[in-house]
């Protein structure tokens, strides 16, 4: 039985975290996700979770305290933002290469300078290669489902790779929603307990953490690649089997319209909310318009996004980050590589919008859904990389 | 105090390692793992300890071991003791466990003191042994927050103006004293059983416990191999490291020191001071004999022995 509370994005990952049977959460407070860490610390003082929350000194012991706990074969949770992740930096690394099932809320806020807290990409772009399973949320529901999917995912032994949960500061994170929610028990039935394939164990001694030079370390990496190739198969079971507990599906990617679409906008987050709002409303009018939001970012969903696009004849690639002095922005990047993969000829041009926080309103992706249905009709992309709604 | 016949004759630091010859990281790890209580979990921050016992795909280790990074042996070691605790909470988890973080003076002094002053904030039951090669050794011997004044390394070399490092070494124990823990001290591994004793004492202790313990580096002390334990007494007799222990705030002299060696018994062995011993430096051997001088006053005032 489910029943509708009122969260907010935060309150959601917090509530799904409950839920989760986690054993330790260590944590530092920054803004937006501290709701995640406040409400989590009711549960721990009121004694209904029977989890060790360590409240660490920094992000960085935050993220290498995980690390131990998840080494030990314990289930392990963190948040962060930001700077937070960008301080956790160096630990992601070692996190998904000692093959760690962490599961990370992170609500996404700029980087600075000039210091800001509110959203955008560029905190997760900037560790985009840091060996995560990295999944994108439009609003509080899907942050709840996802997480309760993200253990199931991360701790699988076919993958045994981190997970972030991506929600976009403040739109999301302090956003009231209903969620509908899953009872204890059934979520239990659903994320059961970790089963570690291998853990620090004194009876069972390990060397975990070696020096590894030039004659193994390649192997390693090659490993943490094949981990990351390997787990679809792992995020499509999960995704079935919650499908079947909740009736909510959820796949790589969503479409909006794509059947159809000549001109189509791809997003992440909330922003693909918006954008598919604009397109009911343009397709009300006739305009052959569509969305894709990929849920899942890595492993990059390029199968499914060039199946989405069969019959597509211009793409906007709306990125919330900048990749400054590259060609594009992370998301165009990724998708223009992958059209080239494949032998796609579309016209293909990427937004950079909402930095810092700036809304994306329905007025500028109607701009954007306009100038894609013109490159559509002419074939022409007058300009591969533009920003929308800044002052120039 | 432990005697040699109570310790075991099992290595669980083995032989085989890539550490020098004559190193005091290594000696200090073999006898602490002769201090061990039972189920153990060794943590090692990035450094010679680590980069030498554990070459993939061979291990020095019979215990099981992790290292995760440089700056955070005390904040994985948080995580470790709390995910045992919330495991045996459900009832996936039936051990005691003791767990020791190792960290070299670069790890502890500097950039790890934040993450070890949040564990020991924390009140997590684990010990912290400091090994102080008062460098960093592992990348080349640059200074460190833990090199003495005057010492020669490659980032304070013997210059003509600078002689060495300008600056002195930080109070490590003290600092670590003033988060209010149970139990903290200083060793020599020339004082076996003193060390080994205090390693137990601190696997005992509930909560945190720091050592902080002299370890010889003949690659960067420049000194000779042969000598590391000579180096290692020679530091306490000249009252350069004296060795004592805070329990539950008290301060307590371990080794008594009545009739001290001049400074440059401990100095004149090492390479690193070499350049102190020409004319126009003598001054830093001074300024060092009246460092060591009020520390020891320092240290013994609080121990109740002045």
């Amino acid at each position: 039985m489910s029943k509708i509370l009122g969260l907010t994005g935060d309150g959601a990952v917090a509530y799904a975290v409950k839920q989760c049977n986690v054993d330790v959460v260590a944590a530092y407070p920054i803004t937006p996700q501290t709701l995640i860490v406040e409400e989590f610390s009711e549960y721990v003082h009121n004694g209904e979770v029977h989890t060790e929350f360590v409240c660490v000194e920094s992000e960085h012991s935050a993220m290498s305290a995980c690390v131990g706990a998840s080494l030990t074969g314990a289930r392990v949770f963190t948040a962060t933002a930001s700077q937070g992740l960008a301080l956790m930096h160096e630990i992601l690394y070692i996190a998904s290469s000692l093959r760690c099932p962490i599961v990370m809320g992170v609500v996404n806020r700029t980087l600075s300078a000039p210091i800001n807290i509110h959203c955008d990409h560029s905190d997760m772009m900037g560790s985009r290669d840091c060996g995560w399973i990295q999944i994108y949320v439009e609003n509080a529901q899907e942050a709840y489902d996802w997480v309760l999917q993200a253990f199931r995912i991360a701790e699988d032994p076919d993958v045994l790779l981190p997970v972030t949960v991506n929600l976009d500061a403040f739109i999301l994170s302090h956003s009231l929603e209903g969620v509908k929610v899953l009872d204890d028990a059934e979520v239990e039935k659903f994320v059961s307990t970790r089963k570690p394939v291998l853990r620090v164990d004194p009876d069972k001694p390990i060397t975990v953490g070696a020096l590894c030079l030039t004659d193994f370390f390649f192997e390693t990496k090659r490993q943490h690649v094949e981990a990351m190739n390997n787990s679809p198969k792992t995020i499509s079971r999960v995704n079935n089997e919650f499908a079947e507990l909740t009736g909510r599906r959820y796949d790589f990617i969503e479409t909006f319209g794509m059947d159809d679409a000549e001109a189509a906008i791809i997003c992440l987050g909330s922003t693909a909310g918006t954008a598919k709002a604009v397109a009911k409303s343009m397709r009300s009018k006739g305009k052959k318009v569509g969305v894709i939001k990929p849920w899942v970012y890595r492993p990059f969903p390029a199968e499914q996004i060039v199946k989405a696009i069969e019959n597509l004849k211009a793409l906007a690639v709306l990125d919330r980050a900048c990749s400054i002095g590259a060609p594009y922005g992370p998301l165009c990047s990724d998708t223009i590589a992958t059209l080239y993969r494949e032998g796609i000829k579309l016209g293909v041009f990427n937004v950079i919008y909402g930095l810092g926080g700036r809304d994306m309103t329905p007025f500028d992706i109607e701009t954007v859904f306009n100038e894609t249905l013109e490159v559509a009709k002419t074939g022409v992309v007058k300009e591969p990389l533009k920003f929308v709604g800044v002052r120039e | 105090m432990v005697r040699l016949k109570d310790l075991p004759t099992e290595e669980l630091f083995t032989s085989g390692h890539r550490l020098c010859a004559g190193c005091g990281a290594g000696i200090v790890a073999r006898m602490t793992m002769k201090a061990l209580r039972g189920p153990t979990v060794v943590v090692n921050a990035t450094g010679c300890m680590e980069v030498a016992s554990t070459i993939y795909p061979y291990t020095a280790w019979k215990v099981a071991w992790v290292h995760v990074a440089f700056e955070n042996a005390a904040a994985v070691a948080s995580g470790i003791e709390s995910a045992y605790k919330a495991m045996a909470k459900r009832g996936a988890w039936d051990k005691k466990v003791d767990i020791i973080a190792f960290g070299g003076d670069g790890g502890t002094f500097d950039i790890g003191i934040q993450a070890i002053s949040g564990a020991l904030e924390r009140g997590h039951d684990f010990l912290y042994i400091c090994y102080d090669n008062e460098a960093y050794m592992n990348t080349g011997i640059q200074r460190s927050g833990a090199t003495p004044h005057g010492a020669a390394t490659t980032t304070s070399p013997a210059g003509t103006k600078i002689p060495g490092k300008p600056e002195f070494k930080k109070d490590f124990i003290g600092i670590c004293a003033a988060h209010g823990i149970e139990y903290a001290a200083t060793a020599s591994p020339a004082y076996w059983n003193d060390y080994i004793t205090k390693v137990r004492k601190g696997l005992e202790v509930e909560g945190p416990a720091v050592i902080h313990v002299f370890s010889p580096c003949p690659l960067g002390m420049r000194h000779d191999s042969a000598k590391s334990i000579e180096l290692a007494r020679l530091a306490v007799q000249t009252r350069y490291w004296p060795v004592y222990e805070v329990e539950k705030g008290k301060y307590k002299l371990n080794i008594k020191v009545p009739k001290p060696k001049p400074i440059e018994e401990f100095l004149k062995i090492q390479g690193r001071f070499r350049h102190l011993f020409q004319p126009q430096f003598k001054h830093v051997i001074d300024e060092l004999q009246q460092y060591v001088d009020e520390n020891w006053k320092r240290i013994t005032e609080l121990c109740g022995e002045a």
